[in-house]
């Protein structure tokens, strides 16, 4: 009965997460389909991953046809950010939580069912993150799977305006906190510049693909803060 | 020519792995400063440098990229919402791209 009115707690609160990640996700099956995947193999890409800044690197890595080892080392790198929230959530529940459960749970761990699920009061109970998953994950693929399929049908002026969508979304993740923390500030404004340098300068742009530019940068950079800022224990747990 | 299928495979155990692994096998707090430290930075230039510059050539021309990043830090800035920040971007695009035809 705990079971059910949690599952239908999360279903609810997985609706208006399910319709952004619908139209997100439209502009990741675009470039999915600019990279060469179906529409079946977005779906199955999407579906699988539930990850915007994952998905989207992960295409970029078969678009520039990178070697296996770079496809995990950008996962590892891209999505490091889930190991902190799967750490922070495995302190949000129950010691006697299964295994099964817990497995379950760290599958739908993306920005958003994170966010709800690690603000519930108590414990979180896993079927508040399997009804959030209901709905979530099918949005969010068959987003992307419409997104692969209008990116043959639709004119170049509206694929050239919804290519920008994803970075729009990346934009609204990283500068709110920004405002907040000058050294998060600093480090986007440093990531943009050394970004743009790596990508004209010809001596790296020639010879690094660009899925392990990103693991370079995100590496030095990242580490670079951490060493030079390193953050309070309450700032690392949000 | 590598197949489509394992990228998806390794794409999806491995994500799967980052998100099982802690929430199965860690149970107490991270402790080293640097390593909590690098992990709560790692999203935020991560996706900075995926941003930029690639939002610039995205499109079909420079210019509506260009307006697109600054229509995109400007509404984020004053707390317009994710979903709301990605449409206003590609508005943008579409109608300077539509007004560049003409001129």
């Amino acid at each position: 009965m705990d079971n059910k009115f949690w599952y239908k707690k999360g279903l609810k609160d997985g609706i208006p997460i399910a319709l952004g990640y619908f139209a997100v996700a439209l502009t990741l099956g675009i470039a999915a389909e600019k990279a060469g995947l179906t529409a079946f193999q977005t779906f199955i890409a999407t579906g699988t991953t539930l990850a915007s800044a994952g998905g989207y690197a992960g295409i970029n890595v078969i678009a520039s046809m990178g070697g296996y080892f770079e496809m995990f080392l950008t996962m590892l790198i891209v999505n490091a950010r889930y190991l902190l929230m799967s750490c922070a959530l495995s302190q949000k529940i129950s010691p006697k939580t299964s295994t099964l459960h817990r497995m379950a749970i760290a599958f739908g761990i993306t920005d958003e069912i994170f966010g709800i699920s690690s603000v519930v009061s108590g414990y979180l109970n896993p079927f508040y993150s399997y009804g959030a998953m209901t709905v979530a994950i099918p949005g969010w693929a068959s987003g992307a799977a419409l997104g692969a399929i209008l990116g043959n049908i639709l004119p170049a002026s509206v694929m050239s305006a919804l290519g920008v969508g994803i970075f729009g979304m990346f934009l609204a993740i990283i500068i709110p906190p920004a405002k907040e923390n000058k050294v998060i500030m600093g480090g986007i404004i440093a990531s943009f510049v050394l970004s743009f340098l790596f990508y004209n300068l010809p001596i790296i742009a020639n010879n690094i693909s660009s899925g392990m530019q990103v693991i370079i940068l995100t590496v030095v950079i990242a580490l670079s803060l951490a060493i030079l800022f390193p953050v309070k224990e309450e700032d690392a747990d949000e | 020519m590598n197949n489509v299928y394992i990228y998806i495979l390794i794409m999806a155990l491995t994500i799967f792995a980052i998100r099982v692994l802690p929430l199965t096998l860690i149970r107490k707090k991270i402790k080293n400063k640097i390593l909590r430290s690098f992990l709560f930075y790692v999203p935020y230039v991560t996706l900075a440098v995926m941003t930029f510059p690639a939002i610039i050539y995205a499109t079909s021309s420079i210019w509506s990229g260009v307006a697109a990043l600054i229509t995109g830090v400007v509404l984020s800035y004053i707390g317009v919402s994710l979903f709301g920040v990605a449409v206003s971007s590609c508005v943008v695009v579409f109608v300077i791209e539509l007004i560049m035809k003409f001129i």
